[in-house]
């Protein structure tokens, strides 16, 4: 899941501080299971625009804001609405955000901060585990990402700082990722994995942006 | 050849000192200090932006300090450069004919003086390893082909209380088999981490040096025990400085009783001395240590 955390209100009234009518727009997937983009929060948001002067013209919550199609037509509902609006609060993800932005003709401002890519621990409590870093390790490390995990993404082995307790020098709340894949490993009987030199990462095939067609690598699709 | 490995290859006890660049362009004071050492040590190694903090580079330093008629030790670490980066001052290295050079993974730049800074392990201390080995097959990493081949005599660092120590004793090996001729450990104060290491890593082949940090009080002692990753000082040794009317003395004595008793048990095959900005004491520990 996208993890986000809202923005500070100031900057988004710093964005707005132009505009009067606004529309805002949430997200019905990652963004309301991190409440920070579902109908609570896009009415919380709706007061305290509107305690600041703004006027708010509608809202919804788009289902879900990272679909393309779907987003055209969710925002067809709201066309006069942005027609007459200043501007767009976007309480999605930056993936939505940028959806929204492509489908509208006025600014459409983020409300939110786009964390990482992440496992829901329990309700309110994420986890970072991955970077979509495009070429995956997890098959030798015991299913632990040391590119996310670890402070200083390092493929040989841990640096000498972890503390006493395992926990990370750069990070002490966070666990050294190295001792949790040695222990892992040791328990799976594939220490054996540890002793591979890892070659440097290859950045050549993260180049940003990266754009996938199911109809170019599968022959099959009927897409 | 490398001073150092020469030493190591007679059988010597090496000593290195640790030389940090200044955060300027004074090098007054860097350089009376290895002045002072000139012609009792194998080399004088020089940090890279230590802590991840700003100062002049290790390979400007080095090259002062080999003006001076020191062998220098070039330490580069993979935060601050990719492999281009570090490719290229590997080679610069070379053209100077700087030989030793420990490689080592790098303070994460939050913990140094500008947090906000891009930390790049583009490379970790194996990657450049890897990195120098190309270099001295006359190859950079991609296999392209060199004008004129450098050569080095390489080293890494190694935490030998650390826990699980198996870990660290995996990447020492991976590090060996990328080049590493030399290892230095993170400060130890207790005979027993050593001998534990030491038999720990009895087959693998590479020499290893001693991490010696002079403790300058009790307090300092406490604060690392506390703080520092892989350290651990003795309570009797905090005793000792508590009791010392001139506390810096008492930590040089038990810095150089430390490395006398080392070399005589055999534990190590030479002493690094990272003196951390009390660099003028490096001949007191010596004469202490009788070398």
């Amino acid at each position: 899941m996208v993890i986000s955390e809202k923005k500070p209100f100031e900057e988004i009234l710093e964005y707005l501080k132009d505009a009067k009518k606004v529309v805002i727009l949430g997200c019905s997937l990652c963004a309301t299971v991190c409440r920070v983009g579902g109908e609570p929060e896009v009415l919380e948001m709706k007061k305290k625009l509107e305690e600041n002067g703004k006027q708010v013209l509608g809202y919804k919550i788009l289902d879900p804001a990272c679909n393309y199609m779907q987003v055209r037509k969710d925002l067809k509902g709201l066309k006069q609405e942005l027609s007459e609006a200043d501007a767009v609060i976007s309480l999605a993800c930056g993936d939505g955000t940028q959806t929204i932005a492509k489908l509208t003709d006025i600014p459409a401002y983020p409300g939110n901060n786009t964390m990482f890519i992440g496992e829901v621990e329990r309700v309110g409590q994420y986890e970072e585990v991955c970077l979509a870093c495009g070429n995956c390790q997890l098959g030798w490390t015991g299913g632990i990402c040391p590119v996310t995990k670890c402070s200083k993404g390092l493929l040989n082995g841990p640096c000498g700082g972890a503390t006493k307790d395992g926990k990370c020098e750069v990070k002490p709340e966070h666990d050294c990722a190295w001792i949790q894949i040695y222990e892992k490993l040791k328990k799976l009987n594939k220490l054996d994995n540890l002793e591979v030199i890892r070659e440097p990462r290859n950045y050549a095939i993260n180049v940003h942006p990266n754009r996938i067609d199911l109809k170019d690598v599968c022959n099959k699709c009927t897409l | 050849m490398s001073l150092l490995k020469e030493a190591f290859e007679k059988g010597e006890f090496a000593v290195t000192a640790e030389m940090a660049p200044p955060k300027g362009i004074d090098f007054t004071h860097l350089i009376e200090c290895a002045k002072a050492i000139k012609g009792r040590v194998h080399g004088v190694n020089v940090t890279d932006f230590q802590s991840a903090t700003l100062k002049a580079t290790s390979l400007a330093t080095c090259r002062i300090l080999q003006e001076q008629g020191l062998e220098p030790v070039l330490q580069i670490t993979g935060r601050d450069r990719n492999r281009i980066a570090i490719q290229g001052e590997l080679l610069s290295a070379g053209v100077f004919g700087i030989e030793n050079v420990l490689a080592l993974t790098g303070d994460h730049t939050t913990v140094g003086d500008h947090p906000g800074a891009m930390p790049v392990y583009d490379l970790d201390s194996v990657g450049i390893l890897q990195a120098a080995s190309a270099l001295m097959g006359g190859k950079d990493m991609s296999g392209n082909e060199l004008a004129g081949t450098p050569k080095y005599f390489l080293g890494a660092c190694v935490t030998p209380r650390y826990d699980p120590v198996e870990l660290q004793v995996l990447k020492m090996k991976k590090k060996i088999k990328a080049g590493a001729r030399f290892f230095q450990t993170q400060a130890v104060y207790d005979m027993e981490t050593l001998r534990n290491f030491r038999e720990l890593t009895k087959n693998l082949d590479a020499k290893l040096m001693v991490g010696i940090v002079p403790l300058k009080s009790a307090g300092m002692a406490k604060y690392m025990n506390n703080n520092v990753p892989g350290i651990f000082v003795p309570d009797e040794l905090i005793e000792r400085l508590k009791a010392a009317e001139d506390k810096v003395k008492e930590g040089i004595k038990i810095a150089g009783e430390f490395i006398k008793a080392v070399r005589e048990e055999g534990l190590c095959d030479g002493a690094h001395i990272m003196a951390i900005g009390a660099e003028e004491n490096v001949p007191a520990i010596l004469d202490e240590a009788g070398l």
